[in-house]
């Protein structure tokens, strides 16, 4: 069990969890993530951590409601329990000076760049963050960014704040005239595939934190493979952050829709009051 | 003890264990095995001819005194037989159930010539629920002796060997990965096979003897080996962590959905509870619809079972040898059939093929012919040219086998390993290359049994009682 230091909601169907977690805190690296279940029945799902404190031995969990597991968790407040929680998993993201590097946030997926923006920035890189989002109240953790980042772009759908756009019409415009150096990427597959085709025609070094189902997020069931450049890598052990330019994120977004139906109808259980599916924020068409 | 003459001894004939219809048990994920009644289990004992030299404690892995305890089955003296058992086995209810008797015991039995050796493990099964039914005591723990152990694992070999840590007076902490207790006897194999009471069972009776169980401790990821030596001052280790990553067959159509690892397919059936309504976590619909596992270890049969319980028809097993070489236990190929499996030898996958929605729709199977022996002794599989079926299929299941998963290995660069990536230990102590961290199980062997991995589990917790005494003494 671990408690629930601080729950908020930041943007309509987003919650903000700080978590009682004081290893997972210590151990955690930017591009890890925790393995949560809910209830007794609950299903494992994997989150990947958006910021850890280890001096306050707690970590930060940004969770939209999309099915039942989110949704249940999405349910609970300051000083509630989670009743499992495991981690930090998965291989950390590179850091390293790479020079001028651009994070790709769409969505929740902008919670997820964040830890990266931070190491990228202590390593002394120039980070600029481009972040998306449906309209201004939906766009997450913009002020958090603008904290670490040398520059932040943000974008919405419907213009009503920053650039009227997608994340990878600002990005085409970065590559085309600054020299990047990298491209780190979070968000719904669609965007992130769309970044990779953004970034290939410039042989940008492009990553993508990729987000596949999961079972037990420890290599044991082999669910969350991936295709990387015709080889299969389990995204829990071996990822999430893969070569974007190698990632084949058709098969994703196939492998992603297994149980879309049995997930519809669960989540519709939970009645009217329950989150409605999200529109792919911010992504590329 | 009986005065039945050796002859009629031989002339009964083996008491069968009573089972339910396979029309029936195919329906639901309760027990197979219903279990020998006491009438039943002392008559079975009674065939036991005594021998002089009894070749079924050299059969059993971890030397369990068999001649004793069949021979107080046999005259009604149960929780004593149950005493002798617990003497050298600490989860007979599980190996009665799991062990492969046909090559261990039972095998080496001198009956087994005429094809009735006695019923080991059904006897063996029948002591250890009883003495479990009438509330065994737990044993007096031994002295304290301040020292601390981190058991990482909580499946056969690392209950095994925190077992007789704690009986030898240590302090035991058993790291668990999962968020349940078990290992792969939790999400492995199924209930219908060994119902999740008796594992669970098994870890409350080692709760009540002082033994720490934490779930949801990554050991490699949240604390590394050195952590536990050093920062949470553990003064042994023992690496129980199985085989948890699963092989793959390596070919075209394998990503498609409907197409699973075993482990994939079990743990969500057996640990999250897939089959039952109330559980949040999804399988692909089994219920008519055909399937094929490919594989034919305890772990094939135990998905193709699972799967018939689903609702799953046809169930397939496809496996590229021939019968005579399956290597699962004889009973569950029996129990498989009887419940409507369908057996298919000497064919190999080569090709799984979708829908456009990336789908599984179906699978060529080559044929396959048996060619020179391997250097395990096994006739080679080799592909008859030009030869194929194309068999319609909505979920496949891939049941070849595992590799040590590497979660761990790579946070403890220190620890030799093989070229298969298995940890180099002592086959007598388990000890490892790294100065007070053992091994055994599965990550030393690969996939191997539950008795291979509970028998490594207390030679090691054996080895860990005498290192922490000599470093006591060194230190003084």
């Amino acid at each position: 069990m671990s408690t629930i230091l601080e729950a908020r909601v930041l943007v309509p169907d987003v919650k903000l969890f700080r978590v009682h977690a004081p290893k997972i805190a210590r151990k955690h690296r930017a591009g890890q993530f925790v393995i949560v279940r809910v209830s007794p029945d609950g299903e494992r799902i994997p989150l990947t951590i958006a910021a850890a404190d280890p001096e306050a031995g707690s970590i930060t969990l940004v969770v939209q409601a999309v099915g039942k597991t989110t949704t249940l968790l999405n349910a609970l407040e300051t000083g509630d329990e989670i009743l499992d929680l495991a981690g930090p998993l998965g291989t950390p993201s590179e850091v390293a000076r790479f020079g001028m590097v651009v994070v790709v946030g769409g969505g929740v997926g902008t919670a997820v760049t964040y830890p990266s923006a931070v190491a990228l920035s202590q390593a002394g890189n120039t980070v600029i963050a481009v972040i998306g989002a449906r309209s201004r109240t939906h766009l997450l953790f913009e002020t958090e960014l603008a904290a670490v980042c040398d520059e932040v772009h943000p974008c919405t759908d419907d213009g009503s704040f920053g650039r009227h756009g997608f994340v990878t019409d600002a990005l085409a415009d970065l590559v085309a005239t600054r020299k990047v150096d990298r491209v780190l990427a979070a968000g719904p597959i669609a965007m992130m595939a769309a970044v990779a085709e953004t970034t290939r025609p410039y042989d940008v070094p492009t990553v993508a934190s990729l987000n596949p189902i999961m079972v037990d997020g420890t290599g044991m069931c082999g669910g969350c493979r991936v295709s990387v450049g015709g080889v299969n890598r389990f995204a829990c052990l071996d990822g999430p952050d893969f070569d974007a330019h190698l990632v084949d994120f058709h098969l994703l977004e196939q492998r992603n829709r297994a149980y879309a139906g049995w997930e519809a109808a669960r989540r519709d259980e939970l009645g009217p009051c329950a989150a409605v599916p999200v529109v792919v924020d911010g992504a590329a068409s | 003890m009986s005065d039945l003459s050796r002859r009629e001894r031989m002339k009964r004939a083996p008491v069968a264990m009573p089972e339910r219809a396979p029309d029936v048990r195919r329906t639901d994920f309760e027990e197979v095995n219903d279990g020998y009644t006491p009438e039943m289990a002392v008559a079975e004992a009674e065939r036991c001819l005594f021998c002089a030299r009894p070749t079924c404690v050299t059969g059993c892995p971890v030397g369990v005194d068999i001649l004793e305890f069949v021979r107080l089955v046999g005259a009604g003296e149960f929780l004593e037989a149950a005493d002798v058992i617990a003497a050298d086995n600490s989860m007979p209810a599980v190996c009665g159930r799991v062990c492969p008797q046909e090559t261990q015991c039972e095998g080496a039995c001198v009956l087994a010539k005429k094809g009735k050796p006695i019923h080991i493990g059904h006897l063996e099964r029948f002591v250890a629920d009883h003495a479990r039914n009438l509330g065994s005591t737990v044993p007096t723990p031994a002295a304290r002796t301040g020292k601390r152990v981190a058991v990482v694992g909580s499946g056969p070999a690392g209950i095994a060997c925190a077992g007789d840590l704690v009986g030898a007076g240590h302090e035991v902490t058993v790291f668990e990965a999962l968020h349940e207790l078990g290992g792969v006897l939790a999400y492995g194999i199924p209930e219908f096979r060994l119902p999740k009471a008796i594992v669970a069972a098994e870890i409350d009776r080692l709760r009540k003897r002082g033994v720490e169980f934490e779930t949801n401790a990554v050991i490699g990821m949240v604390d590394t080996v050195d952590d536990l030596l050093t920062v949470e001052g553990f003064d042994a280790v023992f690496l129980g962590v199985g085989a948890g990553l699963p092989r793959f067959l390596d070919i075209p159509g394998e990503n498609l959905i409907g197409v699973y690892s075993a482990s994939e397919f079990l743990t969500r059936v057996n640990l999250m509870r897939a089959y039952s309504g109330e559980s949040d976590t999804p399988l692909i619909d089994v219920q008519g619809k055909s399937v094929v596992v490919f594989g034919a270890g305890n772990t094939a049969m135990d998905a193709a079972r699972t799967a018939v319980r689903l609702g799953g028809a046809p169930v397939r097993i496809a496996y590229r040898r021939s019968p005579d070489e399956i290597p699962a236990r004889n009973e569950e190929v029996a129990h498989a059939e009887a419940e409507g499996v369908v057996l298919t030898t000497l064919v190999a996958p080569t090709e799984l093929t979708g829908d456009e929605d990336g789908r599984l729709t179906g699978v060529r199977l080559q044929r396959m012919r048996l060619g020179e022996s391997d250097t395990d002794g096994r006739r080679r599989p080799e592909p008859k040219p030009g030869e194929f079926i194309d068999v319609e299929v909505d979920v496949a299941i891939i049941a070849i086998g595992n590799m040590p998963n590497p979660l761990l290995l790579r946070a403890t660069p220190d620890l030799d390993r093989t070229e298969r990536e298995t940890v180099v230990a002592d086959v007598d102590t388990g000890l490892t290359s790294k100065p007070g961290v053992f091994a055994g199980g599965d990550i030393v062997t690969g996939g191997a049994t539950v008795i291979m991995a509970m028998g490594a589990g207390r030679r090691a917790a054996r080895a860990i009682d005498e290192f922490l005494r000599t470093e006591t003494a060194r230190r003084s």
